[in-house]
């Protein structure tokens, strides 16, 4: 062989070796998630850890129920669809269909900043705006699930916006231009044919604006009250999978350790589901 | 003056569902343009004042919270990793676009397993590194399990950014190339990479803005210690890889958690906002002269 065949075998080779990578992560993942989560399920009972509404990792005998946290995380993520999901999809479509060439160019780099924000800064913000604004107009302490809820509703915007609006515009325009040529408005050729066609795409954008709104944490901490109770109303605080795993992981020894990564675990299936959902979505919207 | 009549024109001669439907999408957008002006215009109008040279002391002190040492120590961590996931993630674009064959099957499951690592929650990131890196293998809080878990973080951006960059080099160039007699390498080396660089350049940037951002991976991998690491001694406890150090973020998380510093806290939001957002821009405007080419 010539040095230069060597060459390019060897390369080849690297190049597959490399490609493994992130096989080789996800096994990973997996196997210290689930061997350091598992046995303390076991050890705690499915039942009680799942359904368990009691958790008390410093009593004796200590209770590790998670059901108040899976609340949590469940009520802050629908609040925040209910909030970005219809600004998000609306956005979407002004700006696929109704906005100007040159109000685009202004229009869509603010969303993607809107991306760029880092969590930590949407906490502090919510900490010192939207917490405070809480307080005031509700005459409550404020950290709550309803701000929670309002800040992720705008950290997910961007996620819903730039989705919806691509399979927006994948729509072919012959929907469109064959409801004006029907006599339909502009509005309603918008939203009666191409909407429709776009569904799911659409659908897809509000599924992993659901996964990013479970899994965010560090915004969530700053703004939800962090109780680890069932939770008691939307002015109330409450406590999501992941503050759990960051407010307790710092000092926790043994069974309660477990219990931290056992909760990392059934987020982890969580979003497993949530993303197996989003992908299936969209094999189906380009086939 | 003459604008605002033509809307009105336009407006009056709406049905009804329209006219609802036309004034929901505009509120939205400006809804989501308000939220945004309102974030970025609060933290810089609160942050400015606050400014002061003694936030960016050479040293940390529960005095003048200086975010000096979190700035140096953020840029390690981002070369660390990119050093890490760089390679790792265009090597493997280069192999699914260049070299497997469309009916692979393992390209099938590297592309399962990417989205699956696209979709993971930076807390579940920081989860996994603490057990694997930080606990399994010894490494304790330290840049090098912190930035060993960002990069598993960053490797599907990268993967996916340099992956669509290549896809975009015209199949002419590589028939050309390979015409003149040209092999696989140098085709890619020569003509393919060139080609594909600044679509690569922008992923990689991205993927900079996502560290320089990120905390809920890096608290329990890196820890939260607010100096920078030093010493180059090749044992374990002295050298710098093998230290605990906080990032901007953290830094950021640490300052608004503990409560005492919310000004200085303000003004290392701006600091960090600004980091953040020019890192983005600067990927945007290298995507576009790129598409424009």
């Amino acid at each position: 062989m010539k040095p230069n065949d060597v060459k390019e075998v060897m390369m080849h080779g690297v190049f597959m070796i490399t490609a493994f990578a992130s096989i080789i992560a996800v096994l990973l993942i997996c196997v210290f998630l689930f061997a350091s989560g598992i046995p303390a399920i076991k050890e705690i009972g499915l039942g009680s850890f799942l359904l368990g509404k009691e958790w008390s990792p410093a009593d004796s005998p200590p209770s590790f129920g998670i059901f108040p946290m899976i609340l949590g995380s469940l009520y802050i993520t629908a609040g925040a669809l209910l909030l970005g999901v219809p600004i998000g999809i609306f956005t979407a479509v002004f700006l696929a269909k109704f906005c100007p060439k040159q109000v685009y160019k202004i229009v869509k780099p603010c969303v993607d900043l809107l991306a760029g924000i880092p969590s930590i800064v949407y906490g502090f913000f919510g900490m010192l705006m939207i917490v405070p604004l809480i307080r005031t107009v509700f005459k409550v302490n404020g950290s709550s699930i309803l701000a929670a809820s309002i800040l992720l509703g705008i950290m997910i915007l961007p996620t819903i916006v730039s989705i919806s609006e691509s399979s927006i515009r994948a729509v072919p325009e012959s929907y469109y231009e064959g409801a004006l040529a029907l006599g339909a408005s502009h509005e309603h050729s918008v939203f009666f044919a191409v909407f429709p066609a776009a569904r799911s795409g659409i659908l897809a954008a509000v599924i992993l604006g659901l996964g990013r709104a479970i899994g965010e944490t560090m915004a969530v901490i700053m703004v939800a009250g962090n109780q680890a109770r069932m939770p008691a109303g939307v002015l109330k605080g409450v406590r999501t999978l992941t503050a759990n795993i960051v407010l307790e992981m710092g000092y926790a020894q043994d069974l309660h350790r477990g219990a931290l990564i056992a909760t990392g675990v059934v987020l982890f299936v969580f979003v497993l589901i949530i993303n197996l959902s989003f992908s299936a979505l969209k094999r189906r919207n380009i086939s | 003056m003459s604008a605002s009549w033509n809307i009105l024109k336009k407006l009056r001669g709406k049905k009804p569902l329209d006219l609802v439907l036309f004034l929901l999408v505009h509120l939205a957008s400006v809804l989501t343009i308000g939220f945004m002006l309102f974030i970025i215009g609060y933290i810089v109008a609160k942050g400015t004042p606050y400014l002061k040279p003694s936030l960016f002391a050479l040293k940390y002190t529960s005095d003048n919270v200086s975010l000096f040492p979190s700035l140096v120590n953020t840029v390690t961590m981002t070369l660390l990793s990119l050093l890490i996931a760089v390679p790792f993630g265009i090597f493997t674009a280069i192999y699914l676009v260049e070299y497997a064959k469309r009916s692979n099957k393992i390209v099938g499951v590297i592309r399962v397993t990417t989205e699956t690592l696209a979709g993971i929650p930076s807390i579940i990131y920081g989860l996994f590194g603490f057990l694997f890196f930080v606990v399994y293998l010894k490494w304790g809080y330290s840049l090098l399990a912190g930035s060993f878990t960002l990069a598993i973080m960053i490797l599907p951006l990268i993967m996916r950014t340099s992956e669509e960059a290549l896809k975009s080099v015209p199949d002419s160039f590589r028939e050309g190339s390979f015409g003149l007699g040209a092999g696989r390498l140098r085709t890619l080396s020569k003509i393919l990479l060139p080609y594909a660089m600044p679509g690569i350049l922008s992923g990689v940037i991205l993927a900079i803005g996502r560290i320089v951002g990120e905390s809920a991976a890096l608290i329990f991998t890196a820890g939260t210690l607010a100096r920078i690491p030093t010493g180059l001694v090749p044992n374990k406890e002295q050298f710098f890889l093998f230290q605990s150090a906080r990032t901007l973020s953290v830094h950021m998380y640490a300052l608004s958690s503990e409560g005492f510093h919310v000004n200085e806290a303000y003004a290392t939001a701006l600091v960090l906002l600004v980091l953040v957002v020019g890192i983005n821009a600067l990927s945007f405007f290298i995507a576009k002269k790129f598409t424009r080419a």
